[in-house]
């Protein structure tokens, strides 16, 4: 009986251990936004993110971007947001899951996120049947604000970032045949490839081989030894860029010099941070250009340097600008109702954010100028 | 381009040998599978980033780290994970599998939060030098590592049949009660293959990082698996079928992306175990007997 009682607290001991490293990641958000002053308006909004696993580099910008969003916001005083933040670990039943539980709670106004276009897919319609706005920051697949009136993103699509990218490569090298490389098993990367392909064959390219890989794999010598073989003028990667920039770093080390183009996803100085010199050439089109002089720029990456300690990037960028944009149709709501809500954020218009001008077309899509950037000497300059 | 795929294909498949090298020496001395041994792998290579790309420190220091950690690693893993369960009566065989899984959220998660999510980079000049041999680029790396997995291998046999040590632990292996009424020290055997095996799969990360330039706290699972597919394959508790089977795995990855579609790669695996398990289920190098377990 004893030693039953025994083994029993033990195994209760490593559980309870687990539970601890499992939850360690989340909740830090959900503090800090309790100051009821009269004539503020106190709204909840959900957040799913993708806090662990794989992909937690991504939900990690993103939330610190909230976040310091949040704290700015709340500080001007005239609306006060509280995050209520749900970890989706990259999976599109636990982003449901998760989603699910935020819009049982009717203090929860909208929903920001979740991070994958995936886990989008699966959230979005069930948010727009129980009529909670829904916005997703780094959702960037087609067919992302058809799914529903309530749905909305402020992540440019790939279908307007990648062709203007390769139009730009193209006029500039004069590539005729290209490579291709892709992850096969993100929805994102997967659709990002199909407007590569569609671009180029609308170019007139000539494709020479399209290889694949999946998340988390740290070997592409072979991928890649294929690429160089056929010779390509120019290789087009639909990567994020944790695999994207260990995929450049390891296409230079075997001679690859020709330039890369990348979709919306391999926009980030942490290419520069892990493959250094290797991530020279870099071709993106998008809507963050971190090294930009303007001073709204330059004061968020000071803001946010400040607070976590690295440079922010596209996500956390994107994430930010949702919050303001949140809050601003929260201002002219009036109030913190979900229906008000709804009709006020998608009529905003000419919204000037730290991406620029920013407008909702009639479905909820990004109206927005675009800007292709490439890395130079291991820093990211406007492509000329 | 063959001679080139050839080059990673062995590169590819001498880490998987050293990292099924750990999984096999545990499996055949405790029976169990350390499901942990990715995850100290992937520490190993950690190490490697920190000391190397923080402190500044050269090679061959990064790889004394790296084995010290590890092999502390290892002896916390035996002392506080398996030893508790083991010989108890009434503890279920799995206990001791879901104790390592337990250590591999516990790690996993740990590493996520000191170091952060997302890939590191590993910086030494040494992962730079290459020599040309006609069309084709030869890393210093690459030769490293193959000539460190051949070396490990012959060590880690010679070591158990010829050491007094290794055949006190081929003998516990063999009959862990029977060993220990003869005179052996099991406890002790057993606390050095676990530190043994942690220190090859710390070797194992440091090699990685340096080779592909990606070192994140997600990487051990997916080489964990690779690894158990390869004890499978090459027939459980056998180093040499560890050797064989990681290089072949590494060679036929590698081909199947060259001559077929990449898409397929990570499906190779497990392909192969099903292969193996219906025609010889012992696997390649493993014998008809087995063992009692």
């Amino acid at each position: 009986m004893d030693k039953l009682l025994r083994k029993s607290f033990a195994l209760c001991a490593v559980l309870m251990l687990l539970l601890l490293a499992a939850c360690s990641g989340e909740n830090a958000g959900s503090e800090g936004a309790t100051g009821e002053q009269s004539g503020t308006l106190n709204a909840k909004i959900g957040v799913v993110s993708y806090l662990t696993g794989a992909g937690a580099a991504y939900g990690e910008a993103i939330t610190q971007g909230l976040k310091l969003a949040q704290s700015e916001i709340n500080e001007q005083g005239e609306v006060n947001i509280e995050l209520v933040i749900e970890d989706s670990a990259g999976e599109a039943e636990q982003a449901l899951s998760a989603s699910q539980k935020l819009m049982s709670d009717d203090n929860i106004l909208a929903i920001i996120g979740p991070t994958l276009s995936t886990e989008f897919f699966a959230v979005a319609p069930e948010a727009d049947l129980n009529g909670i706005t829904i916005m997703g920051t780094s959702t960037t697949a087609e067919g992302i604000p058809e799914i529903g009136d309530y749905v909305f993103r402020n992540a440019i699509p790939e279908a307007l970032a990648i062709p203007t990218a390769m139009e730009k490569a193209v006029e500039r090298t004069g590539a005729k045949k290209v490579a291709m490389i892709y992850g096969n098993d993100d929805v994102l990367t997967q659709s990002g490839f199909e407007t590569m392909k569609k671009t180029a064959e609308d170019m007139g390219l000539e494709i020479l081989t399209i290889e694949t890989f999946q998340k988390g794999q740290s070997d592409y010598n072979a991928q890649l030894t294929k690429i160089k073989n056929t010779n390509p003028d120019l290789i087009l990667a639909s990567a994020l860029y944790n695999e994207g920039a260990v995929i450049m770093d390891q296409a230079r080390k075997m001679g690859i010099e020709v330039p890369f183009v990348g979709g919306n996803g391999f926009n980030s100085p942490q290419v520069i941070e892990i493959a250094g010199d290797a991530a020279n050439g870099l071709i993106v089109a998008t809507p963050w250009f971190g090294e930009s002089e303007e001073t709204k720029v330059v004061d968020f990456n000071k803001k946010y340097e400040a607070e976590y300690g690295e440079l922010p990037d596209q996500f956390a960028a994107q994430a930010y600008d949702a919050l303001y944009i949140y809050a601003d149709a929260l201002k002219r709501a009036g109030e913190a109702d979900r229906e008000l809500f709804h009709e006020a954020l998608a009529a905003t218009e000419d919204f000037e954010g730290l991406l620029g001008n920013f407008s909702f077309d009639e479905i909820g899509d990004v109206v927005m100028d675009v800007k292709v950037v490439e890395i130079k000497d291991g820093k990211f300059v406007e492509f000329e | 381009m063959l001679l080139e795929q050839l080059i990673n294909g062995i590169t590819l498949g001498s880490i998987y040998a050293i990292v099924a090298l750990g999984f096999t020496l545990v499996f055949g001395v405790l029976g169990i599978i350390n499901m942990a041994h990715g995850e100290i792998f992937m520490v190993g290579a950690f190490v490697g980033v920190m000391t190397t790309g923080v402190l500044g420190w050269p090679l061959w220091l990064a790889f004394a780290a790296s084995i010290v950690v590890t092999s502390i690693l290892g002896y916390l893993l035996e002392r506080m994970t398996l030893r508790p369960l083991r010989g108890k009566k009434g503890v279920s065989h799995l206990a001791p599998l879901i104790s390592t899984i337990g250590v591999s959220i516990l790690l996993e998660n740990l590493s996520h939060h000191i170091f952060g999510a997302g890939n590191k980079p590993f910086r030494t000049e040494f992962a730079e030098i290459s020599i040309e041999i006609g069309q084709v680029t030869v890393y210093i790396v690459q030769i490293v590592i193959f000539a460190i997995s051949i070396i490990l291998m012959i060590g880690l046999s010679i070591w158990l049949s010829k050491t007094k040590a290794g055949k006190a632990l081929r003998a516990t292996a063999e009959n862990l009660e029977t060993a220990s009424i003869l005179g052996v020290d099991t406890k002790k055997i057993i606390t050095l293959t676990v530190i043994i095996a942690s220190a090859m799969g710390g070797i194992a990360g440091i090699l990685v990082g340096m080779a592909f330039n990606s070192v994140s706290p997600q990487m051990g699972l997916a080489i964990g698996l690779k690894g158990l597919a390869i004890i499978i394959l090459g027939g459980m508790g056998n180093v040499k079928g560890a050797m064989v089977g990681g290089l072949l795995l590494g060679l036929s990855e590698t081909f199947l992306v060259a001559y077929g579609d990449s898409g397929y790669r990570d499906a190779i695996a497990f392909i192969m175990i099903i292969l193996i398990l219906l025609l010889r289920p012992q696997g390649i190098f493993g014998s008809k007997m087995a063992e009692g377990r």
